[in-house]
């Protein structure tokens, strides 16, 4: 019984303690935060938002898209990573599995809400079983058309395609409107770019890229070879923008904002970039050759850098950002995606169905993992983009299957 | 002693920023060198895997028909300038300064200022397609440098006696004559710098293709240092990009002294 009641006092004490902890973790600390350009304007929101109501101090540095793994790798090889950094949520594994996040398994696990925090983006900041990183912006690829656009070329505005052979129908009936109006757009010169924005239509028909370790390509597929056929057929009948064969990714969004593109699958976040611009844009899930769809669950991850001394401060900011509070007044407030399933539905979100739709896809879409990411997949030199100006622009049949061998290699290499 | 003395602070400096660095590179090219944590031992993997890599061959063989093209032209063009601001002459000094100018640019700012002279969304001369990506890196070399290595072989030419060109006239030497038999062979030590300098700034070819071109399309424009900046920085990998920077280095010492062996002996 003594015992017991020893037990009992521990626990208290321990529940105490722990009842404390925030405030110890919020003493008023500086934190420095280090982010992608891309990412910027929504971890200073994040920023913004924590530092008026806590003593702790967030400050976001933000570097240029490409230079940004770099500055990492120098700062992680030099042990003076930042507090916290964000991290293109494809990459997590990599930096995961190189430890230059520091282990939060423990605090992850306490939140009362770690179910419904976006699961790929869960699993793709966890290494052998730890959890090192959690999502901070989520990013979808969706199908985005221009609805004027769809009026003049007698299109409903209102009924975008269902699946990707009546995308290709629609791009073609707009591209007819002749002058300088092409029907569609991709990045042909951007191994990131086409990851993001054909891979959900070979999900949505039931196929894979990656297997589920991130060891082996299955870009060989025949759903694979048919979504390429689309595009490519597309490119070759002057459908997609000519521009389309050179777009590496800077000028992607602006070809969007022109009004010239009639559709074509890009990231969710540009809606807003779009309608500033006085384009009236539609927002459609990208769909498999004949149904289903899908979405590459991109964005940003983020974890505590391992060389900082401030782990417990950072975690109080990491827990905040994916409180409700973060996620409905900060995210959603700015026409973001919640990072949790849970708040899909907000009070914000269910102002635009545009919004309704884009969050029904977290659930449906997949982020895929592979340690070896970047340097297959994103990197201009890796074996992917080889494949994808084969497949596009080449010999299809033999870029595919000679590329699925590059791609396992580089995915297995140690 | 007191020799010693004075070369203390060029040797502590050469120690410091070469001799260590050099040492560590070497060092980290034998072992697998995470970003954090502790480096393990591997040799040669390292080596055998900079045979193994397809993008290596490639790179290399576009590194070296690069260097060939940019040392042809950038000399030819280059000595052409120093002939034509050799003398002084009313203006001359005008022409000298604009062919230096862009020089004062840095070369990544250079680089952009092409990007966006060539953008097809923002450039006034945009270049369609992606058949000129080697061309204009190659245009953006010759701009940029071709003014420095003028200002060099125009110091080279002046070093040249007067008296020895008169003396030339008077036993009525052609141009061609006074440009072959005395001009070329008395700028042999200057020509020996511009084409080492060259060639070595051509081996180790970086920023133009990594702003204009990111080595594509379809990495027809990816330097050997592009592939050590993958190794680093994409695969992190630092003992893999530090194997290929051996590599590289050794390379290049024996390019620079078979040049400076054929250079001197005939001048000598």
């Amino acid at each position: 019984m003594k015992a017991k009641l020893a037990a009992v006092a521990l626990l208290l004490a321990t529940a105490a303690c722990g009842a404390d902890e925030p405030g110890a973790a919020d003493d008023g600390a500086t934190l420095t935060l280090w982010t992608r350009a891309a990412t910027e304007a929504v971890s200073k929101a994040y920023a913004d938002a924590y530092n008026a109501s806590h003593r702790n101090k967030v400050e976001v540095t933000a570097y240029p898209n490409e230079e940004y793994p770099a500055k990492l790798a120098s700062a992680a090889g030099a042990r003076s990573l930042p507090d916290l950094f964000a991290a293109d949520v494809v990459f997590a594994p990599q930096y995961a599995s190189q430890g230059l996040w520091a282990d939060v398994t423990d605090q992850f696990q306490s939140l009362p809400f770690k179910d419904s925090v976006a699961p790929s983006h869960v699993r793709a900041g966890t290494w052998e079983g730890r959890t090192h990183a959690v999502p901070h912006t989520i990013d979808l690829s969706v199908m985005l058309y221009n609805k004027d656009l769809y009026a003049k070329a007698g299109l409903d505005p209102e009924k975008p395609p269902r699946t990707l052979a009546e995308f290709a129908e629609h791009a073609r009936k707009i591209d007819q409107l002749g002058g300088d109006v092409h029907g569609t757009y991709f990045g042909g010169n951007c191994g990131g770019c086409v990851e993001f924005t054909f891979w959900p239509s070979v999900w949505a028909a039931g196929g894979e890229v990656l297997d589920a370790e991130g060891r082996t390509a299955l870009v060989d597929s025949p759903e694979m070879a048919e979504v390429f056929a689309v595009y490519r057929d597309l490119y070759d009948q002057g459908v997609a923008s000519p521009a389309s064969k050179a777009e590496a990714g800077p000028t992607w969004l602006g070809a969007l904002q022109s009004g010239k593109v009639g559709i074509a699958p890009a990231p969710s976040v540009w809606l807003d970039a779009i309608e500033a611009k006085g384009v009236k844009t539609g927002l459609a899930p990208i769909p498999g050759l004949t149904g289903g769809e899908s979405t590459f669950v991109g964005g940003d991850a983020i974890g505590i850098g391992a060389t900082s001394g401030k782990a417990q401060q950072a975690w109080d900011f990491l827990a905040w950002t994916m409180s409700d509070e973060a996620q409905v007044e900060v995210i959603a407030q700015r026409k973001g995606v919640p990072v949790r399933t849970d708040l899909a539905a907000n009070r914000h979100s269910s102002a635009d169905p545009r919004l309704v739709t884009a969050n029904g896809l977290v659930a449906k879409g997949k982020t895929p993992y592979a340690r070896n990411f970047n340097a297959t997949f994103n990197d201009p030199q890796g074996p992917w983009l080889t494949t994808v100006r084969g497949a596009l622009f080449g010999n299809a049949g033999q870029a595919l299957a000679t590329g699925n061998e590059a791609i396992t290699k580089s995915l297995r290499q140690g | 002693m007191t020799g010693a003395l004075y070369a203390t602070p060029a040797a502590v400096l050469v120690g410091l920023f070469f001799v260590v660095p050099l040492l560590l590179v070497v060092w980290m090219s034998l072992h697998r060198w995470p970003l954090l944590g502790n480096p393990r031992l591997n040799a040669p993997d390292n080596y055998t895997a900079v045979v193994d890599n397809a993008l290596v061959a490639s790179a290399a063989w576009f590194t070296l028909r690069y260097t060939v093209l940019i040392t042809a032209l950038l000399f030819v063009i280059a000595f052409g300038l120093a002939l034509l601001v050799q003398n002084r002459r009313p203006g001359v000094g005008f022409f000298r300064t604009a062919f230096f100018l862009p020089m004062t640019v840095g070369f990544a700012s250079a680089s952009l200022l092409f990007l966006g002279l060539l953008s097809e969304e923002i450039g006034p001369l945009p270049a369609g397609g992606d058949s000129p990506a080697l061309g204009s890196a190659v245009l953006l070399v010759l701009w940029r440098f071709a003014g420095f290595n003028m200002l060099i072989l125009l110091t080279g030419l002046q070093a040249i006696p007067l008296d020895v060109y008169e003396a030339a006239r008077i036993d009525g030497a052609s141009r061609w004559q006074v440009f072959g038999r005395i001009t070329v062979p008395l700028m042999r030590p200057t020509i020996a710098l511009v084409l080492t300098m060259m060639i070595t700034g051509s081996l180790l070819a970086f920023d133009q293709f990594w702003i204009l071109t990111r080595g594509g399309p379809d990495n027809s424009t990816t330097s050997l240092v592009m592939v050590i900046y993958r190794e680093a920085f994409v695969r992190l990998d630092l003992g893999s990009a530090a194997g290929i920077s051996v590599v590289l280095l050794v390379l290049l010492a024996v390019v620079s002294s078979v040049q400076f062996a054929v250079l001197r002996r005939r001048s000598a």
